[in-house]
């Protein structure tokens, strides 16, 4: 573990990965499951970054990390108004108890 | 030891204690504002891989607006004052146990790979670079982009609009 060591970043990278995938995996409440899913997205966008800056040395991966930061932004504003949405209609947003998508 | 390497051991161990946080807090309000440690946590490892464009569009897209995002949805459906458990988690052990075999395996991956041994260079500023790859090379993705975010934008709109009954 070091700074100037690429399996550093991988491996915080690996740690926020499983921290996400228990996030989605365990959590009953929407908006949790969506953290879980950023936080997947940013471990991602790590390792982009990682192997873009200790490999190529050209910019690729940081462009790459980009958009995945615009499509999370995107995927975000979606499933938060889907989620209000639910919650409108069965007051929680407990995603068993919410099972279809109308009355 | 190095300021910057403990300045990096700081930065990762405060990513991965929050991002811990979100994973595990009982309260939603806890887990939500955990999720601000890990997005400037994973800034500050950008600024550390040379890419000072990305760190500040993290800042600004996740920090700034994701972030916001979120907190909003957590206060605007969630009682606060409900003294329940607002986080509620289901079949935390076998979850556990498959996460933690699979970063076991992630990491002995990272370490048994050889990974080649960076040439060390000098940081140059890369927002002029970026920019310019944007609009050469990258220039079909950066417009269906804004599509993207144009149907995303008009899509939350009309989800989130009251239905109005005739």
């Amino acid at each position: 573990m070091a700074p100037n060591e690429l399996s550093s970043y991988l491996i915080i990278g690996a740690i926020l990965f499983a921290l996400g995938m228990f996030t989605v995996l365990t959590r009953r409440n929407a908006i949790s499951v969506l953290m879980g899913v950023e936080l997947i997205l940013n471990s991602a966008n790590i390792n982009y970054v990682a192997f873009s800056h200790f490999s190529s040395g050209n910019q690729a991966g940081q462009i790459y990390a980009i958009f995945v930061i615009m499509l999370a932004a995107a995927e975000a504003a979606v499933g938060l108004a889907i989620v209000l949405a639910i919650f409108q209609l069965f007051h929680t947003i407990d995603v068993e108890a919410a099972e279809t998508l109308r009355e | 030891m190095e300021v910057s390497t403990a300045v990096f051991y700081l930065i990762a161990l405060v990513t991965v204690v929050s991002a811990g946080m979100v994973a595990f807090s009982r309260n939603i309000i806890y887990s939500a504002f955990s999720l601000l440690g890990t997005f400037m946590g994973v800034a500050g490892i950008y600024v550390f891989l040379g890419a000072d464009f990305v760190a500040a569009v993290q800042l600004l897209i996740y920090v700034g607006g994701i972030l916001v995002l979120i907190l909003f949805a957590v206060m605007l459906t969630h009682r606060i004052t409900d003294v329940q458990i607002t986080n509620r988690a289901a079949g935390r052990i076998p979850a556990l146990l498959v996460v933690a075999l699979f970063l076991v395996l992630l990491i002995q991956i990272v370490k048994a790979t050889p990974w080649v041994k960076a040439k060390e260079v000098a940081f140059v500023a890369t927002t002029a670079k970026i920019g310019d790859a944007f609009l050469y090379d990258y220039l079909l993705p950066f417009e269906l982009a804004s599509l993207v975010l144009l149907a995303a934008m008009i899509g939350a709109v009309v989800l989130s609009r009251k239905e109005i009954k005739e």
